[in-house]
This record gives structure tokens, C-alpha cells and sequence, in this order.
């Protein structure tokens, strides 16, 4: 007995190192890339200073590299494709949760889950040959836009769902019972339930978008200084730009684009920050109503 | 099992002892680089690989930027690059000296997509003109003084341009650099700031699918892609002032005006002579004077003598120029300079 047990616990010393280990290797390679490409990127902010994220005149020509629009460009890109792809992505999943009988919901749910794991690049492709040309959007703000909401939708979708199902059953039927429609039952009981949730979903949909490379590349029209309101405009981003100009930059032109990444890298890291911020908070909130 | 497996192994090293091949079985050759003369390396591999089975050749593409970065960093064995190693980027090169080898002379179409003109004719400032915008109609006086008596209809221009950094971009630009002198203001580079209201593609096929499928659109593309999608291209005024149509003798004829450095390295663009075209490019493949591995520096030192002597018959048919006999000749001769251990 005492041999076993002792056997037991150092098993679960073993486990608890690994696991600790394989913890520790996550922040490790985080780290790593964050230093590697930070260090990488000083020679073009020692040229440029804060101007890299004030100016938006990229020439390499002229050792030139102010990064505002392309900051721009991803926001709008991100924002447009947020402002499709939620109310879409919201209402599949709360279709697919409280109106679809079962028979319609698996292959919904399968299908979903299906466009989720379509390559980026054949959604770039597919904007290019369908949206911007059959449909005459262009290479645009909008067309970018546009695809990136696509990507996102599945996301967006699928773990709205998840958290939507967590409602307790007892909320809903208690609405119904108090004579709420299905729709009143799902503003009183549904959605108060999973705002925290919902909001996490949509925030790592933007991170998503904000990041998406190829897709953004092939349909945002690569337009230099474009600060517009104008979604039909021709644009950049700034992953697009790195995928773009990464193969023939010289030394301090490379050192813009890893200042780029770092710029996205950092942006991203609020965002997901935010996220579980705001998440935290709701769930506080639920807890104590 | 073990048995069959000792049998298949033993009549495999047979089977390469018995090849007619020069080199050791299982040289292998990587490259990456120009994509302009990415053709020209498939076909020069397929054809080099039919003589000389024990030789494995890959040829990645991926742009001349990407060819001389994996170089410098000893990634592949040879580069396929537009232009040479500029003098900031020499001290990064890990394998010590480099030699430029010239393989192809290419020209840079300026495709457009105008009805009714057939024939278009245009000078470098016209040129420089239309793709920094200061020209937006087809109809326009710099255009109208280039074509006498053409009929040019009072339609938008639409500057397609390349989204990726390029070495076509590059050749493209440093051409107007030269040959447009004080009209041109773009400066050169692998990208440079092309206006807000242009469109890009990516790569010569993007831009000559931006071309083709959009009325009053011109953009530069390599002749190879230019006559894949059916394009119509301008005769563009050389030096000796005469309109020359982007051909593979045209380009040939470029590289009869051009002045070689004992390097080997020149530059096609603007080159003298009135047959020539003026916008050619040319790709050379880069490798190390010191190679460190035997088999692999002779099978390189082969592949290099077919890409410039006996594979040069093979451009033709692919829409680009060979190198004029005396450059031939030249580069076979440095050759010599490769150290095999």
C-alpha cells in the first residue's frame, strides 16, 4: 500500500513538471519572438522615431517608413468585416441554439465548422476573381472587408454557440413560464447570460481579421497613405504589407516590416487583454445579480 | 522482409553505377530567386537532368530579394537574381566571394488594354508621365505626339502596378530613372510610391490580369506573361530614337549595346544600338567562387555551363532572349574561377 502510494505521488510530481514545463514553453517561445523581432525592428525607429506611427509616407526609396495608414487600413479592414460579420454570426448561432429542430441544426452546426477550415488564401482568391471582379467591388477597403467577415463569421459563430448553450435551462423556461415570447425570453434570459461570453467571441474574431495575411493581400489593393473614411477606396494593412514586400526588402526596409509585426503583435495582445477584461467583468456581474 | 530490402539496395547502387551520369548519385542543387527567369530554370532543369541523371536541381522561385538573402545565408547553393548584391547587404554574405553568372536577356512589355489602337507608341517621359498620373486620358497631347495620326479615344487611364516588391518593379523604375530623367519622380526600388489612384496585382500575372480584364488599363509585365494572357504591348523609343516592339531579338539586340564589367555584371536597360528594346532586364544566377563540397561543385559547375552555352537555345521558345555569343563566352570562361576541393 505505502509503495504504491508513493509510486502514486511521484507520478503526479512527474505530471506536475511537465505540465509546468510545457506552461513555461508557451511564455518561452512568446518571449522569444517578442525580443527577436523587437531587437530587429530598432534599426528603423532609431531612423524614424515615433514619426514611424504619426507619418504615413512608406518610401523606400527615400529610407521613408511611417506606418499610420497601414495602422489605419487594418483597423478599418477589422472594423468593416466586425460590422458584417456580427449580426450574421449572432444570428446563425442563436438560430442554430433556440429555433432550429435538431435535424437542421447538425449539418448547420457541421457546415459552420466546415468554412472555418478553408485555407485563407482561397477566400483571397476567391474575392479576387468573384467580388472584385464579377461583382466590380474593386481592390478595396470594402472587398477586404468583406472576406475578412467571412473568416470570421464560422469563429464567431461557433463559440457564440457554445456559450449560448450554457444558459440555464431554468432561466429560459422561467421566462416562458412568466408568458415571454421566444423572442423577449431570449433578450430577458439568453443574452444577459452570455454577454460576457459573446463579447469574448466577437474580440477574438477582430483578432482574427486584424491579423489575416493573404486574404487581406490579394483583395485590400496595396494603395499607399490611404487615411479615408472611404471603404471603397483602395487600401493596405498591415499584415499585406509585410506578405507583400518581405521578399525583395532590403536591410533597413525589413526592419520597417518587423516594426509592422511588432506594432500588429503588440495590438493584438490589447485586444486580447481586453477581452478577457471585459469577459471577467460581465461574468462578475452575472454572479452577482 | 530485411532480405528483400538488402536486394533492392544492392540492385539500386547497381542501377547508379551503371548510369552513363559524371557525378557522384545524389548531388543535390537548391536554388531560390528571380521568378522572371523561373521558366527558364524549370526547363533548363528538365532538359540538364535528362544527361546528367545522378543531379537532384530545385528551383524555388520566391523573388531575387529571397534568391540572394538564401544565399547570403548559405540556405541554397545558387541564386537566381535581377540585380547584384547591393554594397550594404556584402558584409552579411556567410560563404565568402560571389560570381555573377548572366543567363537571360528579358523584356519588359507595357502591356495596355485600349479598342481600336492596335499600335501604340511611347516615349520613356510619356511613359513616366502616364504611371506617376500626370497623363489620365488616352487622348492626351504627350501621348497623341508620340503616335501620329493614330486615333486615340478620350478614355481613362488605369495604371496597374505590382503589389509585391519585384524585381521587375525594379528594372521597371530604374529604366524611367534613367531614360526619363527629370520627368520621372517615383525614384526606384523594388516598390516604390506608386499614386493612391492605381491599381496592384500581384505578380506579372496579377498585372496582366488587371490589364486585360479592365478597358484603358496599361501596366508593365514580362513579355512571357504579356503573351500568355493575350495582351497588346507598345513599341517604346530607344536610345537611337527609334520605337522598337518588346521581341526576343529586340532584347537579344539590347544585349549587343551593353557594356560588360569584368564581373559580368551590366545592365540591359537603355542600351544603345537601334534595334534595341530598351526596357530588357536580365537574371543572373549567383553562387560561391568556394565551393566546399566535391560532387555538389561539379554538378553545379555543370548546371552553370548548360544555363549559359548549350540551354541558351531553349529562351526562345519561352519568350526570352539569349546572351550575345561574346557574353556566352565570357561567362563559360569564369567558370574557371569556381574552386571545386
Amino acid at each position: 500500500m505505502h509503495d504504491l502510494r508513493g509510486h502514486r505521488a511521484y507520478a503526479d510530481g512527474a505530471f506536475r513538471w511537465a505540465a509546468a514545463g510545457a506552461a513555461a514553453l508557451v511564455l518561452l517561445i512568446l518571449g522569444l519572438i517578442f525580443i527577436t523581432i523587437t531587437s530587429r525592428s530598432l534599426p528603423v525607429f532609431h531612423q524614424m522615431g515615433l514619426s514611424f506611427f504619426t507619418t504615413s509616407r512608406w518610401s523606400p526609396a527615400d529610407a521613408l517608413f511611417g506606418a499610420l495608414a497601414f495602422i489605419w487600413g487594418t483597423a478599418f479592414t477589422a472594423l468593416i468585416a466586425l460590422a458584417i460579420a456580427v449580426p450574421i454570426s449572432l444570428g446563425m448561432a442563436l438560430f442554430m441554439t433556440q429555433v432550429a429542430p435538431p435535424v437542421i441544426k447538425k449539418p448547420l452546426v457541421y457546415l459552420t465548422d466546415l468554412l472555418a477550415g478553408v485555407p485563407s488564401v482561397v477566400f483571397g482568391l476567391w474575392g479576387v476573381l468573384v467580388l472584385s471582379q464579377h461583382f466590380g467591388l474593386g481592390r478595396s477597403f470594402l472587398t477586404a472587408g468583406i472576406i475578412l467577415a467571412i473568416m470570421i463569421v464560422p469563429i464567431i459563430t461557433s463559440l457564440s454557440r457554445e456559450v449560448i448553450e450554457t444558459t440555464p435551462p431554468g432561466d429560459k423556461e422561467g421566462a416562458l413560464a412568466l408568458g415571454a415570447t421566444r423572442w423577449e425570453m431570449i433578450g430577458a434570459a439568453v443574452l444577459p447570460h452570455s454577454a460576457g461570453g459573446l463579447v469574448g467571441a466577437v474580440m477574438l474574431g477582430l483578432g482574427r481579421a486584424m491579423g489575416e495575411t493573404i486574404a487581406a493581400a490579394l483583395v485590400i489593393g496595396s494603395a499607399l497613405g490611404q487615411l479615408t473614411l472611404s471603404p471603397l477606396a483602395p487600401g493596405n494593412s498591415m499584415p499585406a504589407v509585410i506578405a507583400n514586400e518581405w521578399g525583395e526588402a532590403d536591410a533597413l526596409h525589413k526592419s520597417a516590416l518587423i516594426a509592422l509585426a511588432v506594432t500588429l503583435f503588440v495590438i493584438t495582445i490589447i485586444v486580447n487583454l481586453a477581452a478577457t477584461a471585459i469577459v471577467q467583468r460581465s461574468m462578475r456581474k452575472g454572479q452577482g445579480s | 522482409m530485411t532480405k528483400t530490402t538488402i536486394w533492392a539496395s544492392a540492385l539500386a547502387v547497381l542501377a547508379f553505377a551503371s548510369t552513363p551520369a559524371a557525378f557522384a548519385a545524389g548531388a543535390t542543387l537548391n536554388g531560390s530567386g528571380s521568378t522572371l527567369s523561373k521558366p527558364y530554370q524549370e526547363t533548363a532543369i528538365e532538359e540538364f537532368k535528362k544527361a546528367n541523371k545522378g543531379v537532384t536541381l530545385n528551383y524555388g522561385g520566391g523573388g531575387s530579394g529571397k534568391g540572394r538573402q538564401d544565399l547570403a545565408d548559405m540556405v541554397v547553393d545558387f541564386a537566381g537574381s535581377d540585380s547584384p548584391y547591393k554594397e550594404a547587404d556584402l558584409a552579411k554574405i556567410k560563404g565568402g566571394d560571389v560570381l555573377y553568372f548572366p543567363i537571360l536577356l528579358g523584356p519588359i512589355t507595357v502591356s495596355y488594354n485600349v479598342d481600336g489602337v492596335s499600335k501604340l507608341q511611347l516615349s520613356a517621359e510619356t511613359i513616366a508621365k502616364i504611371f506617376q498620373r500626370d497623363i489620365k486620358k488616352w487622348n492626351d497631347k504627350a501621348i497623341a505626339a508620340d503616335n501620329p495620326g493614330a486615333k486615340l479615344p478620350d478614355l481613362d487611364i488605369v495604371v496597374a502596378h505590382r503589389a509585391d516588391g519585384s524585381g521587375t518593379t525594379q528594372n521597371f523604375t530604374e529604366y524611367l530613372n534613367g531614360a526619363a530623367k527629370g520627368v520621372w519622380k517615383l525614384k526606384s526600388g523594388s516598390t516604390v510610391e506608386w499614386p493612391a489612384d492605381t491599381q496592384a496585382g500581384q505578380g506579372n500575372g496579377g498585372v496582366a490580369q488587371i490589364v486585360k480584364s479592365t478597358k484603358g488599363a496599361i501596366g508593365y509585365v514580362d513579355l512571357s506573361d504579356a503573351k500568355a494572357s493575350g495582351l497588346k504591348y507598345a513599341a517604346v523609343k530607344n536610345q537611337a530614337g527609334k520605337f522598337v516592339e518588346p521581341t526576343t531579338s529586340a532584347a537579344s539586340a539590347a544585349g549587343d549595346g551593353i557594356e560588360v564589367k569584368s564581373n559580368l555584371l551590366f545592365s540591359a536597360l537603355n542600351a544603345k544600338g537601334d534595334k534595341a528594346y530598351p526596357i530588357t532586364c536580365q537574371t543572373w544566377v549567383i553562387v560561391y567562387a568556394k565551393q566546399t563540397d566535391k560532387a555538389k561543385g561539379e554538378a553545379l559547375k555543370a548546371y552553370l555551363k548548360f544555363l549559359v552555352k548549350d540551354g541558351q537555345k531553349l529562351l526562345g521558345e519561352i519568350d526570352y532572349a539569349p546572351l550575345p555569343a561574346s557574353l556566352q563566352d565570357k561567362a563559360v570562361k569564369q567558370l574557371e574561377k569556381i574552386q571545386v576541393p
